[in-house]
């Protein structure tokens, strides 16, 4: 009678308890250190996420400082949390495998998003965009930024070994076919450093008058171009655009040197994060070349063979919301 | 002190020496009692606590920094430290990749890891005795040195062509949750603790960090006995080195970064004096554990990794002015 009672009390608990347990999926979100807005900014996505899809918690977490170590520790104590999905920017890509690994072999789904982890230690990466995304956003500015899409733009690169912008100045190169009236007259070389790039800009405007664009798909080179054309008294006649951060850039767009610029919004970054590890973990979708994974009002993710996807095109800013991003990033 | 002995005449401090060793035995006592109400703490505090798999976890977060500890103990007991010792095991993995990047076989790598490390130490062992200068003016100076040649060979590079058995000291385990790490710490400790505690070579410690001359009018080498303390110092470094490096899997000249902190930090709330001369090994070995609970505690209540500084800084300062205030109180 006793143990009757006690299994039937039991088995009512357990009913109570478990579509609690069993439905929420629990996403620790790993950022490369706490304290860092644009990884504050991607957790918001994730929240935003998580209402829209009702049964999901996001644990947001991370180290104090941008190490390897620190994540490693956050992502032992998710482990030990028994967590539905990891989902990690990776302050380094080799040295979290190991501890990665033992959270899959313990049932739980890794993803990696901005940052990659080696291959062997995820299944999903996310990347922010791709190289044929932003060749193609690049190549669109620039003639958006021409009067009437007809002229001569300069491109203020990094260094002339620098890989990322190498291969988005070459998409930029092969998207241009649908931009006719667009015209590369030179690539500028800024090194990544301030005052190298101001220098190349001043004395490409100097001996260049019919350059009436420059595109630096570069954070350091899109200010100091911006900045030399200001300094130059070039405002209006001369507009910069590319790939820039918005609290660096705020000033810029109201000055009138740039128009607008891109780079990728940190808010659609987590809610498309969270959108993905939701689907993996109620197996909505798999890990697998050539799959396809929701990611809720953003698209759809497209895997490749090492199972990587860009989430879209960079987002662009200009005077109507770089002010509300500039507090962000 | 088990030998009958005749009641101390009253002109010798013996309730001095008596006090001393009582606080000594009330403080490990005291360590021990925060370590077991952080371990309830946790366990009632999160329902994930409580299984051997997460506790083992859990050991590899401080097992490496625990191993240096030991051997830091010994240099604060003589009256020196080392603050150094991160940027020696960044030196040690930078060399260990770099004898695996051409091949080398595993006892290869293992026996660079360890060299470096004991050269780092002497050299370190060298600058303070020869020129007489203060060590934590000199291993602030190497901290840098040692890191800053990491930079120059690696600079934003990284080393991971180990060979697979490489993991064995870093991701292992000697039977069942027992890692090889917390293992290799267990023994260690009680290797330290004999030395300390039963050698001439421990006696000798404490007598130079109490009172240099007049361990030196006791025919004590100082010089000697602080240029060993740097090597076996240096070599823990070479040893949680290749630990770190086997759980990593990989080397960036970053690696270990900031562990001084938190080594020192273990040492003094293991109530070694920062001044010299006291400060016991079991002290050191508890410390490390509780300074593991609270960070890992407080890690699986998601607690933010600032507000974990802020708990370590405030319990390091409460268990150190727990005994002043309770002798206050007690007066």
């Amino acid at each position: 009678m006793n143990i009757k009672h006690i299994i039937a009390g039991l088995s009512v608990g357990l009913a109570l308890a478990a579509p609690v347990a069993a439905e929420d999926v629990r996403v620790g979100l790993v950022a490369k250190a706490l304290g860092i807005g644009f990884f504050d900014a991607a957790h918001s996505g994730a929240l935003e996420a998580a209402e829209e899809v009702g049964d999901m918690e996001i644990i947001y977490t991370g180290p104090t400082s941008t190490t390897a170590e620190g994540q490693i520790e956050v992502i032992n104590s998710l482990i030990a949390q028994n967590v539905d999905v990891i989902a990690v920017s990776a302050n380094d890509t080799d040295a979290l495998v190991p501890t990665l690994r033992r959270a899959m072999q313990r049932g739980i789904e890794v993803i990696s998003w901005d940052s990659a982890v080696a291959q062997e230690g995820r299944s999903v990466h996310l990347d922010p965009s791709s190289p044929e995304l932003i060749g193609g956003l690049l190549a669109r500015l620039a003639h958006d930024a021409l009067p009437d899409g007809q002229g001569k733009v300069a491109i203020m690169s990094a260094t002339p070994t620098s890989t990322n912008q190498n291969v988005w100045i070459e998409e930029m190169r092969n998207a241009l076919p649908q931009y006719p009236g667009v015209e590369i007259a030179t690539v500028l070389y800024g090194d990544d450093l301030a005052d190298k790039s101001y220098r190349e800009t001043v004395s490409l405007l100097q001996s260049d008058p019919e350059v009436r664009v420059i595109v630096a798909p570069t954070s350091v080179g899109i200010v100091a171009a911006a900045q030399a054309v200001t300094d130059e008294g070039k405002i209006g006649e001369v507009i910069i655009t590319g790939l820039g951060l918005p609290s660096e850039m705020a000033g810029h767009i109201h000055s009138g040197a740039a128009k607008n610029f891109a780079v990728w919004n940190p808010i659609d970054l987590g809610y498309s994060t969270a959108m993905i590890a939701y689907n993996l973990a109620k197996e909505n979708a798999e890990a697998a070349p050539g799959s396809e994974i929701s990611m809720g009002r953003v698209g759809t993710l497209s895997l490749d063979d090492t199972l990587s996807g860009a989430m879209a095109e960079p987002f662009i800013y200009d005077e109507t919301n770089v002010d509300e991003f500039a507090e962000i990033f | 002190m088990t030998e009958e002995r005749a009641d101390p005449p009253a002109d010798l401090p013996f309730r001095d020496r008596g006090r001393l060793a009582g606080a000594l035995l009330r403080w490990e006592t005291l360590l021990l009692f925060v370590g077991v109400a952080l371990f309830i703490f946790n366990a009632l505090a999160t329902p994930y606590f409580l299984n051997p798999w997460t506790l083992s976890d859990a050991t590899f977060n401080f097992t490496e920094k625990a191993i240096i500890a030991l051997a830091v103990a010994l240099l604060v007991i003589s009256g020196e430290i080392d603050l150094s010792v991160a940027s020696i095991v960044a030196l040690a993995s930078i060399a260990m990749g770099a004898v695996a990047e051409i091949g080398g076989p595993l006892p290869v790598i293992v026996a660079t890891g360890l060299a470096v490390g004991v050269l780092a130490g002497a050299v370190n062992g060298v600058i303070v005795t020869a020129f007489a200068l203060p060590s934590i003016v000199v291993t602030i100076g190497t901290l840098s040195l040692y890191r800053g040649i990491g930079y120059i060979v690696l600079g934003d590079g990284v080393f991971k062509n180990y060979p697979p058995e490489f993991a064995i000291f870093g991701q292992s385990y000697v039977w069942w949750v027992i890692s090889f790490e917390l293992a290799s710490f267990l023994v260690l400790a009680v290797l330290f603790a004999i030395l300390l505690h039963k050698t001439p070579f421990g006696r000798s410690i404490y007598a130079i960090g109490n009172n240099t001359l007049a361990a030196r009018f006791a025919g004590i080498r100082v010089e000697r006995v602080k240029f060993l303390l740097f090597c076996l110092s240096g070599l823990m470094a070479g040893v949680a080195s290749v630990m770190l490096t086997s759980r990593l899997g990989s080397t960036r000249p970053t690696i270990a970064f900031g562990w001084e902190l938190e080594i020192v930090t273990m040492v003094v709330l293991g109530g070694v004096s920062i001044l010299g001369g006291s400060g016991s090994i079991p002290g050191v070995v508890i410390a490390a554990f509780v300074m593991g609970l609270i960070t890992f505690g407080l890690g699986l209540l998601n607690v933010p990794g600032v507000v974990m500084s802020v708990a370590i800084g405030s319990v390091l300062i409460f268990v150190i002015a727990l005994p002043r205030i309770l002798a206050m109180v007690r007066r």
